[in-house]
């Protein structure tokens, strides 16, 4: 039985209280969800913009309301135009984007994963060192080691190859930092000293017992690979010059250029639309869907430091 | 007999011979336990990172100390290409353009982020999934597209801010102008990270045991005093990191004004961001020397900016 300090209130004067408490509640509560939905449409009406203006004609680009649908629904056409333009070029891209996105992040969440539980679960020389200029590697501007990565590419003949976007990816120091953290905690010692009582070799240990309890770990470093790779503009933008190589960031913003150079005139511009819509598509789908795996990256992420 | 004592003999240096070699093999045993074998787990991705993060560094700094002469060829030249980078009044103009973008796009994008993390772990609005997933989504997003987007939504003539504003008869919002591009790249930018850095703070609140605060609540605190004196100061940590990330992102803007500068070419020149400028350099120019010192010397500010930043919040921790 609690002891009350209050004052005994009568129940009227009570019940009016509660309604009153009741009411700045539910005031607040609009007040935040209002503040709240302001910025949402902030952050989606761009999103929107593009879903509209990807169904509409070039001419009605330019004369109907932007933020409404014209007359003419146009979509499907449009669809077909980004398809078929230009050789069907823009399926090449998607492919591309695809094939080095797949192959970047799994090889780099691979490796990640490898070497994260390393500097989890193994004592060896060096460990603290090597971690640490790995760590402060992620300080380093990307744009810095684009140019002489070009430099040396181009000087072992890998300019202008698939190779040269894939390899660079597999290389994610952010993503042995993360499987490091997570392997810490996921992985326990006596697990792996069981294992080791029975006689399994450390490699058959990592593959067979290990590697099972990494995976959510694992699929957090491939996500963010995958959007990475998929997303990466600069590093093909110097290393690729065959638009047949080229990823789909690197293809519209040639056709955007081709575009704004034009005025215009060309159907071009609904192209560069209705494509940046197909492109982040995948991206959205995988973001929607593994919710579970970047929220607990980003977790593990801002907890540790 | 004497056979038997030889045979013995022979065992006796047998045994200590195979103790001595046991012992060699438990110590080769050892040491490939403790070192080869986890160099050997960790062996892909060090090569992967000499190749591609060490070697391209330490190239760069290699080649920034060596000039292109019409006479002579490639020649030793220490460090005047940094000399000259001192000098430089176009990477100057683009690093006062990048550090004034980042004293005003940095926090306002970082207090946004903050308060949508604290509303969202209070619990005081309606729909937060709906909000924390539409908030997030921009980051989903490449880069390019997102420039892409933008520069639509800035157009003078067929965007749709530009045709509202006609329809009220007023001028149309200068965007893409000398005055305005620096704003409208922010936004996007604020646009496309904001969302990103909420989740991270809002993981961090997400994190603090409800115990500590809940005292403070019972005694009567509003939910801002909760706010103020026990969230913020547990979340310090995510704050700093993602201070950081938010200062090297926005020192080596690159992508953004490189789109802008197909939709405005007289608004961003060649120089309008550090990195933008290291990039013509090599490759409009050739000048992959000259670049290489640029792009070390951007380095270098990124690495003190950041450096600062933490020293500064550290001892403000401390205090």
């Amino acid at each position: 039985m609690a002891i009350s300090i209050n004052p005994p209130i009568s129940t009227e004067a009570h019940e009016a209280h509660l309604s009153q408490n009741k009411r700045t509640r539910w005031t607040r509560q609009s007040l935040a969800t209002a503040f709240l939905l302001v910025f949402l449409v902030y952050f989606l009406l761009p999103f929107f913009w593009l879903i509209v203006s990807a169904t509409k004609t070039n001419p009605d680009l330019f004369t109907s309301f932007g933020l409404w649908f014209a007359s003419d629904f146009n979509f499907f056409n449009n669809l077909g135009d980004l398809f078929t333009h230009d050789g069907g070029v823009f399926l090449t891209w998607v492919w591309n984007t695809a094939y080095y996105a797949t192959c970047g992040a799994v090889g780099a969440a691979l490796i990640a994963t490898i070497a994260g539980f390393a500097f989890a679960k193994f004592q060896f020389p060096g460990r603290t060192l090597v971690f640490a200029i790995i760590l402060g590697s992620i300080m380093v501007p990307s744009t810095a080691l684009a140019i002489p990565t070009y430099l040396l590419l181009s000087k072992i003949g890998l300019i202008n190859t698939p190779l040269a976007v894939i390899l660079p990816s597999l290389a994610s120091p952010f993503g042995v930092f993360l499987m490091r953290i997570y392997a810490e905690q996921a992985v326990p010692d006596e697990l792996l000293d069981a294992a080791r009582v029975d006689g399994a070799g450390e490699m058959r240990i990592f593959w067979s017992v290990a590697l099972r309890i990494l995976v959510p770990g694992f699929v957090t470093v491939l996500l963010f690979s995958f959007v990475a790779t998929w997303n990466n503009y600069f590093l093909p933008l110097l290393v690729l010059s065959d638009p047949t190589y080229y990823p789909l960031t690197l293809g519209l913003a040639s056709w955007n250029a081709q575009a704004s150079a034009n005025g215009g005139a060309q159907l071009l511009f609904t192209l560069v639309l209705t494509g940046s819509l197909v492109s982040i598509i995948p991206l959205i789908v995988a973001f929607l869907f593994l919710q579970r795996y970047w929220q607990g990256g980003l977790t593990l992420g801002s907890i540790r430091s | 007999m004497q056979k038997q004592r030889q045979l013995e003999a022979d065992r006796s240096t047998l045994a200590v011979s195979t103790m001595k070699q046991k012992r060699v093999l438990l110590r080769q045993y050892r040491w490939r336990q403790r070192v080869v074998l986890p160099y050997l787990f960790l062996a892909p991705f060090l090569l992967l990172f000499l190749l591609f993060f060490i070697l391209p560094l330490g190239y760069a700094l290699g080649i920034s100390f060596y000039a292109d002469r019409l006479v002579g060829g490639t020649v030793f030249v220490g460090s005047q290409n940094y000399l000259q980078a001192f000098q430089d009044s176009s990477f100057w103009e683009g690093v006062r353009r990048m550090l004034l973008f980042m004293v005003v796009q940095v926090p306002v994008m970082l207090c946004l982020a903050l308060i949508f993390a604290l509303i969202l772990d209070s619990g005081v609005a309606k729909l937060r999934t709906l909000f924390r997933l539409g908030f997030f989504l921009p980051y989903a997003i490449p880069s390019v597209v997102s420039a892409l987007l933008w520069g639509y939504l800035y157009s003078p003539s067929f965007g749709p801010f530009a045709q509202i504003a006609s329809s009220l008869h007023l001028p149309a919002p200068g965007f893409l102008t000398d005055s305005g591009m620096l704003a409208s790249i922010g936004n996007i930018v604020t646009w496309q990270w904001t969302g990103y850095n909420m989740i991270i703070l809002y993981a961090a609140l997400q994190a603090i045991p409800p115990e500590l605060y809940e005292a403070a609540l019972v005694d009567g605190a509003t939910g801002w005093k909760v706010a103020r004196y026990i969230k913020i100061p547990l979340i310090a940590p995510a704050l700093v990191l993602t201070c950081v990330f938010s200062i090297i992102g926005s020192l080596q803007l690159f992508n953004e004004p490189s789109i802008m500068k197909t939709l405005a070419p007289d608004v961003i020149g060649d120089h309008y961001t550090p990195n933008l400028y290291a990039y013509n350099l090599a490759f409009n120019d050739q000048q992959y020397n000259y670049s290489a010192a640029i792009s070390f010397t951007l380095g270098a500010i990124v690495f003190v900016c950041s450096y600062i930043f933490m020293l500064v919040t550290n001892r403000r921790r401390l205090r």
